[in-house]
């Protein structure tokens, strides 16, 4: 079975710089995998870019969705065919209520057209979520992200992870910014979820710290460095980052650019690699 | 698409309806002295009130047009039809509500509005109400609800003790013109310590071309008592300028409460000139609660003068200014007594090269001590073509006061775009989404089927904004 995300050398700049240089990457469903990286290395653009955030400019490579070119629909086609981002920082909407935001959300993923899905199927469904992210109902006729605590916005985010049942899930950074049973609770979520989907969900976990790995076992984890995917593998290297940290990374991958301006191939050094297309 | 509240067809409504003009008297184009008897003729009114209106009129010729604002320049007060009568007698009950205009009460949704909100109606067609409906424990309890006509023949003296009190002829050139030739609108009376607990409702339409409606409204809330009036006006489309010029009048008396909703769907050709004024007594409140969306220009300032200490005002208004539109609603707030507080919040969104905005005034007396004023006013500006302005003036001739204004002009975020997009919702919804978000902080306060009303409104013109 081909992957229903697959990332092709893309190249992504804001505001005429490039961020992005080459990321290649493939997801199945029922695959979790690991995006680690330092501050700055272009995760959350990334995540946006894949998502249609029309802030980022593409300027070279490839996205394909469930076989179909993800880069030529606009954000709510991506979202409508199964492909959802927790953000790193929501936006807040004063004067939208939770309920009814949500409830569009569901009914434009679930195919409604011109109608909303019924009030009663809605609340159904939104109270078990609620549950499941140990969230006050109350929240529900609050604005949208609206005077929200930092964990409030990332279980909010959760929960519309939830509510939408999306087939792939870009989940950017949801761990920071919490407490210790903060994490625990928005990875049991997570995880929860997962299990449910019984392999419909694929999930890039975008984090910085890997005790959200405790919770989420990856089956790949990847390591973003400089716009660059720069190094994969399993579980033990997320590990391994937190044990030494990147400065290793940093170093091998200043030899492998200094060596790459020389040959153009395929280098290597240490763990960090980088193929030159 | 989404079920509409009030039933009204869509897209009919959009462009307006019309029923064939079927009157008995239609009174020539143009205004002088002898239109005027008419009108006092026609209406077998007292001596008092005719003088009265022979008095605005020579006020209404004085009196300069307004030289800020809008541009008033296309209006030509001789292209206007002053008064108008749809049938003969006044309809007592629905019964004999003549066919023609049940069919456009029929597509306006009122009928099925009032089985299931409305307690009482005056619905204003052409210049005279041709339905009054008051429930009966209210009329125990000795609260007027009469078109203002009536109540000139029925209760003269009520009428003529407060008529002209809060908006005097020589108040402004529209108020003049109003008070020479008004013709419907509503009167209530709310004897003291009455509430009533329905908000009592009115529709107010425009149905002949050219022609002016000159309602005059007047409320009287004696002491401790309440009420919640609300009007509602939507109108046809038409080729030729028109005019709307209403006066308000509302005296609310020591500890009463008075709130006066509106939402205004003129169509795009109608000059939507409005004094409303209101005085507030001890620790009595008024609250005007202003929507304005159609029109091609309207100059609204719904003011509360507040005359003895623990007075209260809030005023609250919504503009939607699209392609053509210039809408310059805003408010003034009076405090004339030691401890008394105001709140003043404008939301005003344009479009398509539309212009809306906030003109207001906070006027504090020397002596007002203690008293509080917070003025807010948001705009949104949905394209580079639109505009918005801002006139907030104070006049503050007292230190112990607290007076605060906030300001804000925005364009519709992408950020937000982005996120609500990213859930699935489509651009034109997500827009939508916004744009009821601006003004729900207002929108909140109306009644539940106003509300729905307003949000489909503006979603109309929201139409065809996003590629
Ligand atoms: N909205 C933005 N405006 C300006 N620069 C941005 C924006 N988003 C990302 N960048 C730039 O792109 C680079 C990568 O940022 P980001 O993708 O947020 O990294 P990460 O999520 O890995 O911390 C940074 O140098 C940052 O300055
Ligand atoms: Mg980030």
């Amino acid at each position: 079975m081909t992957a229903d995300l697959i990332v092709r050398d893309l190249h992504v700049a804001v505001e005429e710089k490039v961020i992005l240089k080459g990321v290649n990457l493939e997801l199945k469903k029922g695959e979790i995998h690991a995006l680690m990286g330092p501050n700055g290395s272009g995760k959350s653009t990334l995540a946006n870019v894949l998502m249609g955030n029309p802030f980022y400019q593409v300027i070279k490579g490839e996205v394909l969705f469930k076989g179909e070119d993800l880069l030529s629909m606009s954000p709510d086609e991506r979202a409508r065919k199964g492909l959802f981002i927790a953000f790193q920082y929501p936006v807040s909407i004063p004067g939208v209520s939770f309920a009814s935001f949500l409830r569009t959300a569901v009914s434009a993923r679930r195919g409604y057209e011109k109608e909303l899905m019924p009030i009663s199927e809605f609340q159904k469904l939104v109270r078990e979520k609620l549950g499941l992210l140990q969230l006050d109902p109350s929240i529900l006729t609050r604005y949208v992200n609206d005077g929200f605590s930092g964990g409030e916005k990332k279980r909010a985010e959760i929960l519309q992870l939830a509510m939408l049942e999306p087939e792939v899930a870009i989940l950017d950074e949801t761990d920071s910014g919490l407490d210790i049973d903060g994490v625990k609770v928005v990875a049991e979520g997570i995880q929860a979820l997962y299990e449910r989907s019984q392999g419909n969900l694929g999930i890039l976990l975008i984090t910085h710290y890997s005790r959200i790995l405790k919770y989420i076992r990856p089956h790949t984890v990847h390591v973003m460095f400089d716009g660059r995917l720069v190094v994969s593998g399993g579980p033990d290297l997320a590990e391994e980052l937190d044990a030494r940290g990147y400065d290793w990374i940093r170093e091998q991958y200043a030899v492998v650019t200094a060596e790459i301006q020389e040959t153009g191939a395929v280098r290597r050094a240490g763990k960090v690699f980088w193929v030159q297309h | 698409m989404a079920t509409n509240p009030l039933g009204i067809e869509l897209d009919q409504y959009k462009w307006g309806f019309r029923d064939p003009e079927r009157y008995v008297f239609k009174s020539r184009k143009g205004l002088d002295r002898e239109v005027v008897e008419m009108i006092s003729y026609m209406k077998e009114e007292p001596d008092w009130m005719r003088a009265f209106r022979l008095h605005s009129l020579e006020v209404f010729l004085k009196k300069p047009m307004p030289n800020w604002g809008a541009d008033l320049s296309e209006l030509d007060f001789n292209d206007i039809y002053y008064y108008v009568k749809p049938t003969e007698r006044q309809g007592r009950s629905w019964e004999e509500v003549p066919d023609y205009i049940k069919q456009t009460f029929d597509r306006l949704g009122i009928p099925e509005a009032e089985r299931k909100f409305l307690a009482g109606v005056g619905a204003q067609y052409e210049s005279e109400v041709v339905y009054h409906n008051l429930k009966e424990e209210w009329e125990k309890k000795g609260v007027i609800f009469v078109d203002t006509d009536t109540a000139v023949r029925e209760y003269p003296d009520l009428v003529r003790e407060y008529f002209g009190t809060v908006v005097p002829p020589e108040d402004n050139k529209f108020a003049a013109l109003n008070s020479a030739v008004w013709s419907g609108g509503s009167f209530i009376y709310v004897p003291e310590g009455v509430h009533v607990d329905i908000p009592l409702q009115a529709y107010f339409r425009i149905n002949a071309e050219n022609m002016g409606q000159f309602e005059r409204t007047l409320i009287i809330c004696e002491p401790g008592s309440s009420v919640h009036y609300v009007e509602g006006c939507t109108a046809p489309i038409y080729t030729t300028a028109s005019l709307h010029s209403a006066v308000v009048e509302i005296i609310v008396k020591e500890g009463a409460r008075c709130r006066y909703t509106t939402i205004q769907n003129w169509s795009k050709n109608v000059y939507n000139l409005v004094t409303k004024r209101a005085v507030a007594y001890r620790d009595a409140t008024m609250e005007w609660i202003d929507g304005n969306l159609g029109s091609k220009v309207t100059m609204k300032y719904p003011s509360v003068f507040m005359l003895e200490p623990g007075a209260k005002a809030e005023i609250l208004s919504i503009a939607f200014a699209g392609k053509g539109q210039h809408q310059d609603p805003g408010g003034k707030v009076v405090h004339a007594a030691p401890y008394t507080q105001s709140v003043i919040v404008s939301k005003s969104i344009a479009k398509d090269g539309g212009r809306a905005g906030y003109r207001g005034l906070v006027k504090v007396y020397p002596g007002a001590k203690g008293s509080k004023c917070a003025v807010r006013c948001d705009a949104l500006i949905l394209d580079e073509h639109s505009r918005s302005d801002t006139y907030p003036y104070m006049e503050i001739e007292e230190d112990e006061v607290a007076v605060t204004h906030e300001a804000t002009v925005s364009k519709v975020s992408d950020e937000q775009l982005f996120y609500l997009m990213a859930r699935g919702i489509k651009e034109n919804e997500a827009m939508n989404m916004i744009v009821r978000g601006f003004i729900e902080p207002v929108a909140k306060e109306l009644p539940l089927e106003y509300a729905v009303e307003l949000n489909r409104l503006i979603e109309l013109e929201m139409e065809g904004s996003v590629g």
